[in-house]
Protein backbone atom coordinates (compact mmCIF):
# COMPACT_ATOMS: atom_id res chain seq x y z
CA UNK A 1 0.00 0.00 0.00
CA UNK A 2 2.40 2.21 1.34
CA UNK A 3 4.87 1.73 -1.27
CA UNK A 4 2.70 1.55 -4.24
CA UNK A 5 1.87 5.00 -2.82
CA UNK A 6 5.13 6.67 -2.96
CA UNK A 7 5.66 5.21 -6.17
CA UNK A 8 3.32 7.25 -7.55
CA UNK A 9 4.35 10.39 -5.33
CA UNK A 10 7.62 9.78 -6.59
CA UNK A 11 5.69 9.15 -10.41
CA UNK A 12 4.04 12.69 -9.96
CA UNK A 13 7.10 14.16 -8.95
CA UNK A 14 9.22 13.18 -11.95
CA UNK A 15 6.28 14.54 -13.86
CA UNK A 16 6.41 17.93 -11.69
CA UNK A 17 9.98 17.85 -12.36
CA UNK A 18 10.00 17.14 -16.23
CA UNK A 19 6.73 20.31 -16.21
CA UNK A 20 8.82 22.61 -14.50
CA UNK A 21 11.68 21.68 -17.00
CA UNK A 22 9.60 22.16 -19.95
CA UNK A 23 8.12 25.56 -18.39
CA UNK A 24 11.59 26.54 -18.15
CA UNK A 25 12.87 25.75 -21.41
CA UNK A 26 13.21 29.25 -23.78
CA UNK A 27 11.37 28.11 -25.97
CA UNK A 28 8.13 27.66 -23.95
CA UNK A 29 8.83 30.59 -21.91
CA UNK A 30 9.03 33.15 -25.12
CA UNK A 31 5.39 31.75 -25.78
CA UNK A 32 4.30 32.31 -22.45
CA UNK A 33 5.36 35.68 -22.45
CA UNK A 34 3.91 36.42 -26.13
CA UNK A 35 0.89 35.08 -24.86
CA UNK A 36 -0.80 38.50 -23.86
CA UNK A 37 -0.41 39.30 -28.01
CA UNK A 38 -1.10 36.34 -29.28
CA UNK A 39 -4.18 36.35 -27.59
CA UNK A 40 -5.14 40.31 -27.87
CA UNK A 41 -3.77 40.01 -31.79
CA UNK A 42 -6.45 37.41 -32.13
CA UNK A 43 -9.09 38.82 -30.50
CA UNK A 44 -9.02 42.56 -30.82
CA UNK A 45 -7.34 42.23 -34.47
CA UNK A 46 -8.31 39.40 -36.52
CA UNK A 47 -11.29 38.49 -35.65
CA UNK A 48 -12.78 41.59 -35.82
CA UNK A 49 -10.96 42.29 -39.10
CA UNK A 50 -12.86 38.80 -40.95
CA UNK A 51 -16.11 39.64 -39.14
CA UNK A 52 -15.75 43.40 -41.17
CA UNK A 53 -14.73 41.64 -44.32
CA UNK A 54 -17.78 39.62 -44.36
CA UNK A 55 -20.22 42.47 -43.23
CA UNK A 56 -17.79 44.23 -46.29
CA UNK A 57 -20.15 42.20 -48.65
CA UNK A 58 -23.64 42.23 -46.93
CA UNK A 59 -26.39 44.49 -46.69
CA UNK A 60 -26.36 45.61 -43.28
CA UNK A 61 -27.56 48.61 -40.86
CA UNK A 62 -26.03 47.99 -37.00
CA UNK A 63 -29.05 46.28 -35.71
CA UNK A 64 -30.89 44.40 -38.16
CA UNK A 65 -29.64 41.18 -39.71
CA UNK A 66 -26.45 41.41 -42.26
CA UNK A 67 -27.59 39.56 -45.58
CA UNK A 68 -25.03 38.89 -48.83
CA UNK A 69 -25.07 40.96 -51.38
CA UNK A 70 -21.96 40.06 -52.73
CA UNK A 71 -19.80 43.23 -54.25
CA UNK A 72 -22.77 45.44 -54.18
CA UNK A 73 -21.09 47.93 -51.50
CA UNK A 74 -17.75 48.04 -53.53
CA UNK A 75 -19.62 48.64 -57.02
CA UNK A 76 -21.76 51.50 -55.64
CA UNK A 77 -18.78 53.13 -54.06
CA UNK A 78 -16.68 53.67 -56.79
CA UNK A 79 -19.61 53.96 -59.89
CA UNK A 80 -22.17 55.95 -57.49
CA UNK A 81 -21.09 57.63 -54.38
CA UNK A 82 -19.73 61.05 -55.78
CA UNK A 83 -19.13 62.06 -52.16
CA UNK A 84 -16.70 58.87 -51.22
CA UNK A 85 -14.66 60.45 -54.44
CA UNK A 86 -14.98 63.45 -52.93
CA UNK A 87 -13.90 62.29 -49.29
CA UNK A 88 -10.74 60.33 -51.06
CA UNK A 89 -9.58 63.63 -53.44
CA UNK A 90 -9.67 65.77 -50.14
CA UNK A 91 -7.94 62.97 -48.15
CA UNK A 92 -5.11 63.14 -50.84
CA UNK A 93 -4.60 66.37 -50.85
CA UNK A 94 -4.58 66.85 -47.36
CA UNK A 95 -1.92 64.09 -47.00
CA UNK A 96 -0.19 64.98 -49.68
CA UNK A 97 0.25 68.80 -48.80
CA UNK A 98 0.35 68.75 -44.76
CA UNK A 99 3.06 65.91 -44.73
CA UNK A 100 5.80 67.50 -46.87
CA UNK A 101 5.24 70.47 -45.43
CA UNK A 102 5.29 69.31 -41.75
CA UNK A 103 8.97 67.10 -42.45
CA UNK A 104 10.27 70.30 -44.39
CA UNK A 105 9.58 73.08 -41.35
CA UNK A 106 10.38 69.80 -39.12
CA UNK A 107 14.17 69.48 -40.76
CA UNK A 108 14.69 73.22 -41.33
CA UNK A 109 13.88 73.90 -37.57
CA UNK A 110 15.91 71.08 -36.26
CA UNK A 111 18.77 72.78 -38.40
CA UNK A 112 17.92 76.16 -36.88
CA UNK A 113 17.93 74.35 -33.30
CA UNK A 114 21.19 72.59 -34.31
CA UNK A 115 23.14 74.81 -32.37
CA UNK A 116 23.32 74.50 -28.86
CA UNK A 117 23.02 77.83 -26.98
CA UNK A 118 21.93 78.58 -23.49
CA UNK A 119 18.05 78.52 -24.39
CA UNK A 120 18.05 75.92 -26.53
CA UNK A 121 16.40 73.66 -24.49
CA UNK A 122 13.31 76.52 -24.08
CA UNK A 123 13.10 76.74 -27.93
CA UNK A 124 13.04 73.47 -28.39
CA UNK A 125 10.31 73.20 -25.62
CA UNK A 126 8.38 75.73 -27.20
CA UNK A 127 8.38 74.67 -31.01
CA UNK A 128 7.55 70.31 -29.84
CA UNK A 129 5.03 71.29 -26.84
CA UNK A 130 1.80 71.74 -29.81
CA UNK A 131 2.95 68.46 -30.85
CA UNK A 132 2.49 66.92 -27.83
CA UNK A 133 -1.39 67.91 -26.96
CA UNK A 134 -2.45 68.66 -30.45
CA UNK A 135 -4.63 65.66 -31.01
CA UNK A 136 -7.04 66.69 -28.17
CA UNK A 137 -10.10 67.95 -28.69
CA UNK A 138 -9.34 71.11 -26.80
CA UNK A 139 -6.72 72.12 -29.95
CA UNK A 140 -9.76 71.49 -31.97
CA UNK A 141 -12.11 73.66 -30.19
CA UNK A 142 -9.18 76.38 -29.78
CA UNK A 143 -8.65 76.15 -33.27
CA UNK A 144 -12.15 76.62 -34.66
CA UNK A 145 -12.39 79.38 -32.52
CA UNK A 146 -9.20 81.27 -33.76
CA UNK A 147 -10.29 81.02 -37.40
CA UNK A 148 -14.20 82.28 -36.80
CA UNK A 149 -14.63 85.72 -38.06
CA UNK A 150 -15.04 87.13 -35.20
CA UNK A 151 -11.77 84.97 -34.06
CA UNK A 152 -8.35 85.53 -33.53
CA UNK A 153 -6.91 86.02 -36.61
CA UNK A 154 -9.03 88.09 -38.17
CA UNK A 155 -8.42 89.83 -35.21
CA UNK A 156 -4.45 90.24 -35.68
CA UNK A 157 -5.48 90.76 -39.12
CA UNK A 158 -7.26 94.13 -38.64
CA UNK A 159 -4.96 94.78 -36.08
CA UNK A 160 -2.12 95.42 -38.59
CA UNK A 161 -4.26 97.20 -40.57
CA UNK A 162 -6.05 94.67 -43.03
CA UNK A 163 -10.09 95.25 -42.48
CA UNK A 164 -10.46 91.20 -42.39
CA UNK A 165 -13.91 89.70 -42.15
CA UNK A 166 -12.95 86.44 -44.08
CA UNK A 167 -14.79 83.61 -42.76
CA UNK A 168 -11.73 80.96 -43.23
CA UNK A 169 -13.57 77.79 -42.57
CA UNK A 170 -17.22 79.32 -44.19
CA UNK A 171 -15.57 79.26 -47.69
CA UNK A 172 -14.38 75.85 -49.73
CA UNK A 173 -11.18 77.64 -51.08
CA UNK A 174 -9.47 78.28 -47.44
CA UNK A 175 -11.37 75.80 -44.88
CA UNK A 176 -8.89 72.96 -46.07
CA UNK A 177 -6.27 74.81 -45.36
CA UNK A 178 -6.79 76.04 -41.84
CA UNK A 179 -6.39 71.66 -41.48
CA UNK A 180 -3.81 71.94 -42.94
CA UNK A 181 -2.14 74.63 -40.66
CA UNK A 182 -3.49 72.94 -37.53
CA UNK A 183 -1.48 69.71 -38.91
CA UNK A 184 1.60 71.56 -39.99
CA UNK A 185 1.28 73.39 -36.47
CA UNK A 186 2.60 69.82 -34.64
CA UNK A 187 5.78 69.13 -36.26
CA UNK A 188 7.54 69.70 -33.20
CA UNK A 189 7.83 65.48 -32.82
CA UNK A 190 9.32 65.00 -36.55
CA UNK A 191 12.00 67.86 -35.51
CA UNK A 192 12.93 66.13 -32.88
CA UNK A 193 13.47 63.09 -34.57
CA UNK A 194 15.64 65.12 -37.07
CA UNK A 195 17.40 66.85 -34.39
CA UNK A 196 18.56 63.21 -32.37
CA UNK A 197 19.50 62.34 -36.45
CA UNK A 198 21.10 65.45 -37.38
CA UNK A 199 23.24 64.85 -34.30
CA UNK A 200 24.46 61.35 -35.38
CA UNK A 201 26.48 63.28 -38.24
CA UNK A 202 29.78 62.98 -37.99
CA UNK A 203 31.17 66.40 -37.75
CA UNK A 204 34.23 65.25 -39.44
CA UNK A 205 32.50 64.37 -43.02
CA UNK A 206 31.54 68.69 -42.83
CA UNK A 207 35.58 69.70 -41.60
CA UNK A 208 36.62 67.13 -45.02
CA UNK A 209 34.05 68.92 -47.53
CA UNK A 210 34.90 72.33 -45.57
CA UNK A 211 38.75 71.37 -46.73
CA UNK A 212 37.60 70.68 -49.77
CA UNK A 213 36.40 74.19 -50.18
CA UNK A 214 32.49 73.18 -50.43
CA UNK A 215 30.28 76.40 -48.77
CA UNK A 216 27.24 75.49 -46.42
CA UNK A 217 24.71 75.27 -48.82
CA UNK A 218 26.51 72.23 -50.94
CA UNK A 219 27.42 70.57 -47.76
CA UNK A 220 23.89 70.74 -46.98
CA UNK A 221 22.86 68.95 -50.09
CA UNK A 222 25.67 66.91 -50.50
CA UNK A 223 25.86 65.51 -46.94
CA UNK A 224 23.07 66.20 -44.35
CA UNK A 225 20.13 65.55 -46.82
CA UNK A 226 21.58 62.36 -48.13
CA UNK A 227 22.19 60.73 -44.17
CA UNK A 228 19.15 62.27 -43.38
CA UNK A 229 16.98 60.36 -45.99
CA UNK A 230 15.94 57.04 -44.26
CA UNK A 231 14.74 59.13 -41.26
CA UNK A 232 12.58 61.10 -43.76
CA UNK A 233 11.71 57.85 -45.18
CA UNK A 234 10.31 56.32 -42.46
CA UNK A 235 8.44 59.79 -41.02
CA UNK A 236 6.97 60.11 -44.35
CA UNK A 237 5.36 56.68 -43.94
CA UNK A 238 4.34 57.10 -40.89
CA UNK A 239 2.75 60.57 -41.08
CA UNK A 240 1.36 59.81 -44.62
CA UNK A 241 -0.59 56.89 -43.07
CA UNK A 242 -2.09 58.96 -40.12
CA UNK A 243 -2.62 62.10 -42.58
CA UNK A 244 -5.20 59.40 -44.64
CA UNK A 245 -6.99 58.90 -41.38
CA UNK A 246 -7.00 61.91 -39.78
CA UNK A 247 -10.38 62.18 -37.99
CA UNK A 248 -11.02 64.28 -34.31
CA UNK A 249 -9.85 67.83 -36.21
CA UNK A 250 -12.25 67.14 -38.99
CA UNK A 251 -14.88 66.02 -37.04
CA UNK A 252 -15.06 68.54 -34.82
CA UNK A 253 -14.12 71.83 -36.64
CA UNK A 254 -15.63 71.56 -40.23
CA UNK A 255 -17.78 68.22 -39.96
CA UNK A 256 -16.85 68.33 -43.17
CA UNK A 257 -18.27 71.48 -44.26
CA UNK A 258 -18.32 73.43 -46.37
CA UNK A 259 -20.12 71.93 -49.30
CA UNK A 260 -17.93 68.89 -48.63
CA UNK A 261 -14.42 70.59 -49.22
CA UNK A 262 -13.12 69.16 -45.89
CA UNK A 263 -14.72 65.85 -45.83
CA UNK A 264 -12.03 63.54 -44.80
CA UNK A 265 -12.14 60.05 -45.62
CA UNK A 266 -12.73 58.42 -42.08
CA UNK A 267 -15.72 61.10 -41.26
CA UNK A 268 -17.51 60.09 -44.22
CA UNK A 269 -16.80 56.30 -43.55
CA UNK A 270 -18.38 57.40 -40.03
CA UNK A 271 -21.19 59.06 -40.81
CA UNK A 272 -22.60 56.06 -43.32
CA UNK A 273 -21.69 53.55 -40.47
CA UNK A 274 -23.18 55.37 -37.67
CA UNK A 275 -25.25 58.47 -39.14
CA UNK A 276 -26.90 56.80 -42.48
CA UNK A 277 -26.59 53.18 -40.71
CA UNK A 278 -25.20 51.79 -43.66
CA UNK A 279 -22.59 49.69 -41.47
CA UNK A 280 -21.62 46.98 -44.58
CA UNK A 281 -20.40 49.93 -46.96
CA UNK A 282 -18.48 51.34 -44.23
CA UNK A 283 -16.65 48.26 -43.91
CA UNK A 284 -15.72 47.92 -47.09
CA UNK A 285 -14.64 51.61 -47.10
CA UNK A 286 -12.35 50.23 -44.31
CA UNK A 287 -11.13 47.74 -46.20
CA UNK A 288 -10.65 50.03 -49.78
CA UNK A 289 -8.55 52.43 -47.61
CA UNK A 290 -6.67 49.74 -45.96
CA UNK A 291 -5.93 48.49 -49.22
CA UNK A 292 -4.90 52.14 -50.34
CA UNK A 293 -2.84 52.28 -47.23
CA UNK A 294 -0.88 48.84 -47.84
CA UNK A 295 -0.41 49.79 -51.65
CA UNK A 296 1.09 53.39 -51.00
CA UNK A 297 3.01 52.23 -48.34
CA UNK A 298 4.41 49.54 -50.98
CA UNK A 299 4.76 52.40 -53.92
CA UNK A 300 6.81 53.83 -51.10
CA UNK A 301 8.83 51.01 -50.57
CA UNK A 302 9.70 50.48 -54.05
CA UNK A 303 10.79 53.80 -54.68
CA UNK A 304 13.09 53.46 -51.64
CA UNK A 305 16.05 52.55 -53.87
CA UNK A 306 16.03 55.38 -56.10
CA UNK A 307 16.69 58.44 -53.33
CA UNK A 308 17.25 56.87 -49.68
CA UNK A 309 21.00 56.34 -48.93
CA UNK A 310 21.38 53.14 -46.84
CA UNK A 311 25.12 53.16 -46.83
CA UNK A 312 26.92 53.70 -43.48
CA UNK A 313 27.97 57.30 -42.03
CA UNK B 1 34.96 90.72 -35.94
CA UNK B 2 33.72 89.85 -32.72
CA UNK B 3 30.97 92.57 -32.62
CA UNK B 4 29.63 91.12 -35.87
CA UNK B 5 29.45 88.07 -34.34
CA UNK B 6 27.67 89.69 -31.61
CA UNK B 7 25.21 91.00 -33.36
CA UNK B 8 24.45 87.24 -35.33
CA UNK B 9 23.83 85.83 -32.11
CA UNK B 10 21.32 88.53 -31.32
CA UNK B 11 19.60 88.38 -34.38
CA UNK B 12 19.55 84.15 -34.37
CA UNK B 13 17.72 84.77 -30.74
CA UNK B 14 15.30 87.42 -31.75
CA UNK B 15 14.44 84.91 -35.02
CA UNK B 16 13.61 81.91 -32.96
CA UNK B 17 12.60 83.26 -29.94
CA UNK B 18 9.89 84.96 -31.98
CA UNK B 19 9.51 81.37 -33.72
CA UNK B 20 8.41 80.11 -30.88
CA UNK B 21 6.06 83.01 -29.46
CA UNK B 22 4.39 82.62 -32.59
CA UNK B 23 4.26 78.52 -31.99
CA UNK B 24 2.59 79.25 -28.59
CA UNK B 25 0.65 82.20 -29.46
CA UNK B 26 -2.90 80.01 -29.81
CA UNK B 27 -2.22 78.35 -26.38
CA UNK B 28 -1.37 81.50 -24.49
CA UNK B 29 -4.43 83.24 -26.40
CA UNK B 30 -6.43 80.50 -24.94
CA UNK B 31 -5.26 80.71 -21.74
CA UNK B 32 -5.48 84.40 -21.19
CA UNK B 33 -9.37 84.19 -23.02
CA UNK B 34 -10.25 81.82 -19.99
CA UNK B 35 -9.66 84.40 -17.52
CA UNK B 36 -11.78 87.06 -19.78
CA UNK B 37 -15.22 88.04 -19.32
CA UNK B 38 -17.00 85.62 -21.81
CA UNK B 39 -18.73 88.49 -23.68
CA UNK B 40 -15.39 90.04 -24.20
CA UNK B 41 -13.42 87.64 -25.49
CA UNK B 42 -14.23 87.60 -29.08
CA UNK B 43 -14.20 91.75 -28.93
CA UNK B 44 -10.75 91.44 -27.52
CA UNK B 45 -9.32 88.69 -29.52
CA UNK B 46 -6.74 90.61 -30.98
CA UNK B 47 -5.57 91.26 -27.55
CA UNK B 48 -3.68 89.02 -25.34
CA UNK B 49 -3.66 89.71 -21.79
CA UNK B 50 -7.01 90.12 -20.28
CA UNK B 51 -8.18 93.71 -19.21
CA UNK B 52 -9.67 92.57 -16.00
CA UNK B 53 -8.87 88.93 -14.81
CA UNK B 54 -12.15 86.71 -14.22
CA UNK B 55 -12.72 83.52 -12.83
CA UNK B 56 -15.72 82.84 -12.93
CA UNK B 57 -15.38 81.06 -16.33
CA UNK B 58 -13.59 78.06 -14.23
CA UNK B 59 -16.24 78.11 -12.16
CA UNK B 60 -19.75 78.08 -14.85
CA UNK B 61 -17.59 75.62 -16.60
CA UNK B 62 -16.92 73.12 -14.17
CA UNK B 63 -20.67 73.03 -13.51
CA UNK B 64 -20.56 70.97 -16.38
CA UNK B 65 -23.39 69.33 -18.36
CA UNK B 66 -27.28 68.25 -17.04
CA UNK B 67 -26.17 68.57 -13.32
CA UNK B 68 -23.21 66.49 -14.44
CA UNK B 69 -19.92 68.22 -13.39
CA UNK B 70 -16.64 68.78 -14.68
CA UNK B 71 -15.23 66.73 -11.83
CA UNK B 72 -17.34 63.48 -13.18
CA UNK B 73 -15.39 63.94 -16.39
CA UNK B 74 -11.81 64.32 -15.33
CA UNK B 75 -12.60 61.09 -12.57
CA UNK B 76 -13.69 58.95 -15.98
CA UNK B 77 -11.01 59.82 -18.10
CA UNK B 78 -8.34 59.60 -15.56
CA UNK B 79 -9.53 56.06 -14.85
CA UNK B 80 -9.67 55.13 -18.18
CA UNK B 81 -6.05 56.61 -18.73
CA UNK B 82 -4.64 55.21 -16.23
CA UNK B 83 -6.18 51.69 -16.17
CA UNK B 84 -5.68 51.17 -19.60
CA UNK B 85 -1.65 52.41 -19.19
CA UNK B 86 -1.15 49.77 -16.51
CA UNK B 87 -2.50 47.38 -18.57
CA UNK B 88 -0.37 47.95 -21.98
CA UNK B 89 2.92 48.78 -19.95
CA UNK B 90 2.49 45.14 -18.03
CA UNK B 91 1.48 43.77 -20.89
CA UNK B 92 3.38 44.83 -23.65
CA UNK B 93 6.85 44.39 -21.37
CA UNK B 94 6.21 40.92 -21.01
CA UNK B 95 6.02 40.67 -24.95
CA UNK B 96 9.02 42.72 -24.96
CA UNK B 97 10.83 40.06 -22.73
CA UNK B 98 9.21 37.35 -25.14
CA UNK B 99 10.62 39.00 -28.52
CA UNK B 100 14.32 40.12 -27.01
CA UNK B 101 15.49 36.58 -24.89
CA UNK B 102 13.10 34.05 -26.49
CA UNK B 103 13.77 32.08 -29.30
CA UNK B 104 10.39 29.94 -30.34
CA UNK B 105 8.87 28.93 -33.29
CA UNK B 106 6.43 31.08 -34.84
CA UNK B 107 8.54 34.17 -33.43
CA UNK B 108 9.28 35.77 -36.69
CA UNK B 109 5.31 35.88 -37.52
CA UNK B 110 4.63 37.16 -34.20
CA UNK B 111 6.98 39.80 -35.10
CA UNK B 112 5.63 40.54 -38.06
CA UNK B 113 2.15 40.49 -36.22
CA UNK B 114 3.46 43.40 -33.82
CA UNK B 115 4.84 45.56 -37.37
CA UNK B 116 1.12 45.16 -38.50
CA UNK B 117 -0.47 46.16 -35.10
CA UNK B 118 1.92 49.32 -35.35
CA UNK B 119 0.98 50.27 -38.80
CA UNK B 120 -2.89 49.36 -38.70
CA UNK B 121 -4.42 52.33 -37.15
CA UNK B 122 -7.62 52.43 -34.42
CA UNK B 123 -9.61 54.27 -37.38
CA UNK B 124 -9.45 51.22 -39.88
CA UNK B 125 -10.31 49.17 -37.47
CA UNK B 126 -13.01 51.33 -36.08
CA UNK B 127 -16.19 49.48 -37.35
CA UNK B 128 -14.76 46.41 -36.84
CA UNK B 129 -14.22 46.68 -33.34
CA UNK B 130 -17.14 48.17 -32.84
CA UNK B 131 -19.24 45.51 -34.26
CA UNK B 132 -17.07 42.97 -32.38
CA UNK B 133 -17.70 44.96 -29.49
CA UNK B 134 -21.24 45.08 -29.76
CA UNK B 135 -21.70 41.20 -30.08
CA UNK B 136 -19.83 41.21 -26.76
CA UNK B 137 -22.39 43.51 -25.64
CA UNK B 138 -19.23 45.79 -24.67
CA UNK B 139 -20.91 49.01 -26.00
CA UNK B 140 -21.96 51.63 -23.41
CA UNK B 141 -18.92 50.58 -21.00
CA UNK B 142 -15.31 51.27 -20.78
CA UNK B 143 -14.47 47.77 -21.32
CA UNK B 144 -13.52 48.58 -25.13
CA UNK B 145 -11.45 51.82 -23.73
CA UNK B 146 -9.02 49.28 -21.55
CA UNK B 147 -9.75 45.38 -22.08
CA UNK B 148 -7.79 45.25 -25.76
CA UNK B 149 -5.06 47.66 -23.93
CA UNK B 150 -4.44 45.35 -21.66
CA UNK B 151 -3.55 42.50 -24.49
CA UNK B 152 -0.24 44.54 -25.84
CA UNK B 153 -2.51 45.15 -28.60
CA UNK B 154 -0.37 48.36 -29.63
CA UNK B 155 2.85 46.98 -31.36
CA UNK B 156 4.55 50.65 -30.73
CA UNK B 157 5.08 50.05 -26.66
CA UNK B 158 6.17 46.12 -27.49
CA UNK B 159 8.61 47.58 -29.65
CA UNK B 160 9.78 50.79 -27.62
CA UNK B 161 10.64 48.14 -24.49
CA UNK B 162 11.98 45.52 -27.09
CA UNK B 163 14.29 47.63 -28.03
CA UNK B 164 14.80 48.58 -24.33
CA UNK B 165 15.51 45.30 -23.44
CA UNK B 166 18.59 44.51 -26.14
CA UNK B 167 20.19 47.52 -24.75
CA UNK B 168 20.33 45.50 -21.28
CA UNK B 169 24.11 43.69 -21.49
CA UNK B 170 22.72 40.04 -21.52
CA UNK B 171 25.37 38.76 -19.20
CA UNK B 172 23.10 39.76 -15.78
CA UNK B 173 20.50 37.14 -17.13
CA UNK B 174 23.55 34.25 -18.02
CA UNK B 175 24.75 34.85 -14.60
CA UNK B 176 21.08 34.16 -12.79
CA UNK B 177 20.70 31.58 -14.74
CA UNK B 178 23.93 30.15 -13.59
CA UNK B 179 22.74 30.62 -9.90
CA UNK B 180 19.45 29.02 -11.00
CA UNK B 181 16.61 31.50 -11.95
CA UNK B 182 14.25 30.74 -14.07
CA UNK B 183 13.56 32.63 -17.00
CA UNK B 184 10.26 34.07 -15.54
CA UNK B 185 12.16 34.94 -12.27
CA UNK B 186 14.91 36.67 -14.25
CA UNK B 187 11.75 38.71 -16.29
CA UNK B 188 10.15 40.04 -12.08
CA UNK B 189 13.73 40.40 -10.77
CA UNK B 190 16.30 41.15 -13.30
CA UNK B 191 14.80 42.68 -15.87
CA UNK B 192 12.07 44.66 -14.74
CA UNK B 193 13.22 46.35 -12.18
CA UNK B 194 15.71 47.52 -14.86
CA UNK B 195 13.09 49.00 -17.31
CA UNK B 196 11.98 51.54 -15.65
CA UNK B 197 13.02 53.85 -17.74
CA UNK B 198 11.01 52.29 -20.68
CA UNK B 199 8.22 51.97 -18.56
CA UNK B 200 8.28 55.92 -17.62
CA UNK B 201 8.49 56.65 -21.19
CA UNK B 202 5.94 53.87 -22.83
CA UNK B 203 3.71 55.20 -19.49
CA UNK B 204 4.09 58.84 -20.78
CA UNK B 205 3.11 58.15 -24.02
CA UNK B 206 0.27 55.94 -23.30
CA UNK B 207 -1.57 57.94 -20.73
CA UNK B 208 -1.46 61.39 -23.36
CA UNK B 209 -3.10 59.42 -25.89
CA UNK B 210 -5.90 57.79 -23.54
CA UNK B 211 -6.17 60.94 -21.62
CA UNK B 212 -6.55 62.68 -25.78
CA UNK B 213 -8.54 59.64 -26.76
CA UNK B 214 -12.04 60.86 -28.50
CA UNK B 215 -13.31 58.30 -30.87
CA UNK B 216 -13.18 55.20 -28.78
CA UNK B 217 -15.62 57.43 -26.04
CA UNK B 218 -17.60 58.91 -29.12
CA UNK B 219 -18.58 55.06 -29.89
CA UNK B 220 -19.24 53.62 -26.64
CA UNK B 221 -19.72 55.84 -24.42
CA UNK B 222 -23.66 56.92 -24.26
CA UNK B 223 -24.44 58.43 -20.92
CA UNK B 224 -23.58 61.58 -19.97
CA UNK B 225 -22.25 61.20 -16.45
CA UNK B 226 -19.99 58.36 -17.86
CA UNK B 227 -18.31 60.87 -20.47
CA UNK B 228 -14.60 61.77 -20.46
CA UNK B 229 -13.23 65.01 -20.80
CA UNK B 230 -12.54 64.92 -24.45
CA UNK B 231 -16.24 64.03 -25.13
CA UNK B 232 -17.91 66.34 -22.71
CA UNK B 233 -15.63 69.13 -24.31
CA UNK B 234 -17.66 68.29 -27.65
CA UNK B 235 -20.56 69.16 -25.78
CA UNK B 236 -19.53 72.91 -25.70
CA UNK B 237 -19.28 72.90 -29.59
CA UNK B 238 -22.61 71.49 -30.32
CA UNK B 239 -25.27 74.29 -31.44
CA UNK B 240 -27.43 73.39 -29.42
CA UNK B 241 -25.75 74.02 -26.08
CA UNK B 242 -25.17 77.46 -24.68
CA UNK B 243 -21.97 79.60 -26.28
CA UNK B 244 -20.29 80.18 -23.51
CA UNK B 245 -17.35 80.26 -24.84
CA UNK B 246 -15.42 81.47 -21.66
CA UNK B 247 -16.10 78.40 -19.81
CA UNK B 248 -15.29 76.19 -22.96
CA UNK B 249 -12.17 77.55 -22.95
CA UNK B 250 -11.35 77.49 -18.76
CA UNK B 251 -12.29 73.63 -19.25
CA UNK B 252 -10.27 73.29 -22.28
CA UNK B 253 -7.24 74.59 -20.18
CA UNK B 254 -7.84 72.38 -17.54
CA UNK B 255 -8.25 69.23 -20.05
CA UNK B 256 -4.84 69.75 -21.45
CA UNK B 257 -3.22 70.89 -18.21
CA UNK B 258 -2.89 67.15 -16.88
CA UNK B 259 -0.85 66.98 -20.18
CA UNK B 260 1.00 70.02 -19.59
CA UNK B 261 2.16 69.10 -16.06
CA UNK B 262 3.61 65.73 -17.95
CA UNK B 263 5.69 67.59 -20.75
CA UNK B 264 7.01 70.05 -18.12
CA UNK B 265 8.10 67.22 -15.69
CA UNK B 266 9.03 64.56 -17.73
CA UNK B 267 10.28 66.20 -20.69
CA UNK B 268 13.36 63.93 -20.81
CA UNK B 269 11.01 60.91 -21.37
CA UNK B 270 8.91 62.51 -24.12
CA UNK B 271 12.43 63.81 -26.10
CA UNK B 272 13.60 60.21 -25.71
CA UNK B 273 10.71 58.63 -26.49
CA UNK B 274 10.42 60.15 -29.58
CA UNK B 275 13.69 60.34 -30.87
CA UNK B 276 14.46 56.80 -30.73
CA UNK B 277 11.14 55.52 -31.63
CA UNK B 278 10.43 58.39 -34.27
CA UNK B 279 6.65 58.10 -33.45
CA UNK B 280 4.19 60.97 -32.91
CA UNK B 281 3.83 62.18 -29.60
Amino acid sequence: MRGKQTAALKKSNAAGIRFKKWLNKNSTAGVIFALPFIIGFILFMIVPMAMSLYYSFCRFEILGAPRFIGFDNYIKMFTDDPEFYQSLSVTFFYALVSVPLRLVFALAVAMILLKGTKLTGFYRAAYYLPSIIGGSVAISILWKRMFAEDGTVNRLLQGIGIDSHYSWLGSTNTAIWVLILLSVWQFGSSMLVFLSALKQIPTTLYEAARVDGAGGVSSFFKITLPLLTPTIFFNLIIQMISGFLAFTQCFIITQGRPMNSTLFYVVYMYQQSFNFYNTGYGAAMAWVMLILISLITLILFKTKKFWVYEGGM
Amino acid sequence: MKRKKRIKTVFYHVFVALGAFVMIYPLLWMFFSSFKDTDTIFNTAGELIPREFVTENYVNGWRGFAKVSFGTFFKNSAFIAVTATIGTLISSAFVAYSFARCRFRGRKILFCAMLVSMMLPAQILMIPQYLWYQKLGWVGTYLPMIVPYCFATQGFFIYLMMNFINGLPSDLDEAAKIDGCSYYSIFFRIVLPLMKPALITGGIFSFIWRWEDFLGPLLYVNKSERYPVSLALKLFCDPASTSDYGAMFAMSILSILPLLVIFILLQKYLVEGIASSGIKG
